[in-house]
């Protein structure tokens, strides 16, 4: 089909178009872990950070710390969604770092441990308050501060379990959240690369 | 013992001692300290440009046509900005260079001082990799360690952000024999394996091309002999990106011409049908692939890259290869000659006669006029009149880029410099500069827009200055010819604002700058015009007035593949706009 048989816009003119191709992303997304062992060196989180927002990849969660105070070595743990070319494109583009060590894709090794600490603030009085500290115990979330009226729950686990136990806590009075984001390792007794 | 010396002091002497000559810049508060150490010197030598910009792409003609690595010195603030552009380039480009820009003093870092900006904040994303200098300690290992990461891997630009109170403090230095990475390793070896699956491949190939571009280049003078070696031996038909031009001799017979979205008919067509393409050092860009989903749908594919992140990022790879393209030309011509394979002699000559059928379409012909100059002839007869001489070319951005691409021929690397991946306008000019500093004896010429050649014209008082003798050819249509032409094409023939009516007299403009001014308007006046051109041992600037509405064919319209390319007979000048299809009018 000819542009010229295309229909006129509302000002009688011919729509406009460009000289960029696009083609059409077939594949399903899928979530993620990868870990990034890199030089603790002033900026090296912003090397990061900026390349996920620069090349427009999601990230759904970041855990960063230091791990070998010798080496200066910290160990940033991402989880993030994307098709299975995004997630590759990402590792590689996390590789091309100049400070960056080495990196594990852990979905893809496929025995990783996954972990999330949350600290969850409960605020309310009578049964809502019997039952959130019931519901605790259930959950083995530990109280780490407790007023008349409050509880502060430790909770530890999996991502699931802590998005379920926050979602339980929302009708027994949740008042705020804080999450540590994933830590995650793999199972055995091989290390990553540093 | 380490030596005892200033901040500045340790720049001058990493720079002398990575074998820097010349460097490029403009000075200002938060770099004195080194420009007065550069005073104070005779190893290296500094070119005063007039703009920042004019810096970073000076030094990207320096680096391109020598294969070293440009070095530039600029101030903060709006020296490190004006910068960005030239690196951000560079990193498109995978040019190797060294930025040093001055940062106000540490303890003002953070409170909106004078010419303060976040240098490494803001060049993060458009270079290799920056750093800025804490402690005078550090710096003459982050001197060394950003020339080993500019010029080692993938090539780019490095920033040192030097604030001015460590560029005034003693510490120690320490040479550059003793520095090693601590974690920068890019692999150079092409995994062996890999290489004879290649080369099994590339030998049972009925239709085979060689598709190579600017990473040949980058890998240096060895890697094309290489790559010329290579292809001889297999007899296949060979292009190249607009970066990788040179690689391979446009006088050979086996040369089809450059891919892509100005590329010639022959080569878009054979990348389309071949069986086997061998991509050396390039990384299917988007004016290469056209539409992705319809791009060489039935070949199998080698890529050799140095970058991992270039190999399936945008096409599959059946088999990817991360290495230098040197080294692993070097092997598959070992592992080639170790197994004298028998090629498909028939195979192959049914494909070189389907070739010659393409090339007879003669894709570039245009229409001769007596009167007016058409730019691709003007192209034409400039390579006529400077291929047997020293000659390296610059362009901008634009028609005539690709023009200058198309009709001049190139049988040597790294005499083409030309902004490929990021489109620079105002590229040309100041890499004629950086090209001239490095080769005081060569013909240097800049073919250029009359658009292009405005944003950075101020860099000829430096041309000038350093009596750079660059030849400015400027192909005049009073249009910004290639967003006319996508207007056209692609927005209704509604030529909103590209058309250039107070356009400078540039004969006399070329006097105001104290260099040479010529016109030239008939076709008939444009050899001895160029030959005048050639002879004046000073900077010209060329006014070559051309034939205003001609476009650039042949050409794959958007939405298209490269079977589907147009060419310049199937479309009239002055009615171009009915070719792109309405599904290629969606996109983007």
């Amino acid at each position: 089909m000819d542009a010229s048989s295309k229909p006129l816009n509302d000002k009688g003119l011919q729509p406009p178009a460009s000289a960029y191709f696009m083609d059409s992303r077939k594949q399903t997304p899928e979530t993620h872990t990868l870990c990034v062992i890199v030089d603790n060196e002033p900026g090296v989180l912003a090397r990061v950070i900026g390349l996920f927002a620069g090349r427009g990849y999601n990230i759904e969660s970041l855990t960063v710390s230091e791990t070998s105070h010798e080496k200066h070595v910290s160990r940033i743990t991402i989880v993030t969604t994307g098709t299975p070319n995004v997630l590759a494109q990402i590792r590689s583009q996390l590789e091309r770092l100049v400070p960056v060590h080495s990196v594990a894709d852990l979905s893809v090794i496929g025995n990783a441990i996954e972990r999330e600490m949350a600290l969850v603030k409960v605020a309310g009085k009578g049964d809502k308050r019997v039952e959130a500290l019931r519901l605790a115990e259930a959950f083995r979330a530990r109280v780490i501060d407790a007023t008349t009226e409050s509880f502060i729950f430790e909770l530890t686990g999996k991502v699931e379990k802590i998005e379920h136990f926050i979602l339980l806590m929302v009708p027994l009075g949740l008042v705020e959240v804080s999450r540590t984001g994933v830590a995650a390792i793999s199972r055995g007794a091989d290390a990553m690369k540093v | 013992m380490p030596q005892e010396m200033s901040g500045a002091e340790i720049v001058l002497k990493a720079l002398a001692d990575q074998g820097v000559e010349h460097i490029f810049g403009y000075p200002g508060g938060a770099v004195l300290p080194i420009y007065d150490e550069l005073f104070q010197q005779e190893k290296v030598k500094h070119i005063l440009v007039r703009h920042e910009q004019g810096a970073a792409h000076a030094a990207e003609g320096y680096a391109r046509s020598t294969g070293k690595c440009g070095v530039l010195l600029v101030t903060s603030g709006p020296g490190a900005t004006n910068a960005v552009t030239g690196l951000t380039d560079a990193l498109m480009d995978s040019v190797p260079l060294v930025c040093i820009t001055g940062q106000v003093p540490t303890h003002l870092i953070g409170n909106d001082a004078f010419q303060e900006c976040d240098t490494v904040g803001i060049t993060r994303p458009c270079t290799k990799h920056n750093y800025l200098v804490k402690d005078v300690n550090e710096l003459a290992r982050i001197m060394h360690e950003a020339f080993y990461v500019a010029m080692h891997g993938r090539p780019g630009p490095v920033v040192v952000d030097i604030p001015k109170d460590i560029q005034f403090a003693k510490g120690k230095y320490i040479g550059p024999t003793n520095i090693q990475h601590k974690t920068y390793r890019p692999q150079v070896k092409g995994d062996q394996m890999l290489i004879r699956e290649a080369v099994e491949a590339i030998a049972h190939a009925k239709r085979p091309v060689f598709y190579t571009g600017g990473g040949v280049v980058n890998s240096g003078r060895k890697a094309s002999q290489l790559l010329r070696e290579f292809v001889k031996l297999t007899g296949y038909p060979i292009t190249s990106t607009l970066m990788g031009l040179g690689a391979y001799p446009a006088s050979d017979p086996q040369w089809l011409g450059m891919l892509g979205m100005h590329g010639t008919y022959e080569a878009n067509l054979a990348m389309h049908d071949c069986d086997v393409m061998i991509n050396i050092g390039a990384r299917f860009d988007d004016r290469i692939t056209g539409k992705l989903d319809q791009f060489s749908p039935n070949s199998r594919k080698v890529h050799v890259d140095i970058d991992p992140a270039s190999i399936n990022k945008t096409v599959r790879a059946d088999i990817g290869i991360i290495g230098d393209c040197g080294h692993v030309l070097e092997d598959m011509i070992r592992v080639w000659k170790n197994r004298q394979p028998t090629v498909d002699k028939q195979g192959l000559k049914q494909w070189w006669q389907q070739i010659g059928t393409w090339k007879s379409r003669d894709c570039l012909r245009y229409r001769h006029n007596k009167d007016i100059i058409m730019p691709q002839y003007a192209i034409e007869r400039l390579y006529a009149l400077t291929k047997d001489r020293d000659v390296y070319i610059t362009t901008e951005v634009g028609q005539h880029q690709m023009w200058a691409a198309q009709f001049y021929k190139f049988e040597q690397p790294n005499r083409w410099m030309t902004s490929g991946g990021l489109g620079t306008m105002g590229y040309g000019l100041p890499a004629t500069v950086g090209v001239q500093v490095a080769h005081p004896d060569a013909l240097v010429i800049d073919i250029a827009g009359d658009a292009s050649v405005l944003m950075t014209m101020q860099e000829m008082s430096t041309a000038v200055q350093y009596h750079l003798p660059v030849k400015i050819f400027i192909l005049n249509n009073q249009y910004m010819g290639m967003v006319r032409q996508w207007q056209q094409l692609l927005h209704g023939n509604r030529l909103s604002e590209s058309y250039m009516d107070s356009l400078p007299d540039f004969v006399k403009l070329a006097e105001a700058y104290g260099c040479v001014g010529i016109r030239c308007e008939k076709p008939a006046d444009l050899d001895n015009a160029i030959t005048e051109m050639i002879s004046v041992n000073r900077p010209v600037i060329f006014d070559c007035r051309v034939a205003n509405l001609a476009n650039c064919f042949p050409m794959i319209p958007s939405g298209k593949a490269h079977h589907e390319m147009l060419l310049g007979e199937d479309v009239p000048d002055d009615d171009a706009a009915p070719v792109v299809s309405a599904e290629g009018k969606v996109l983007v």
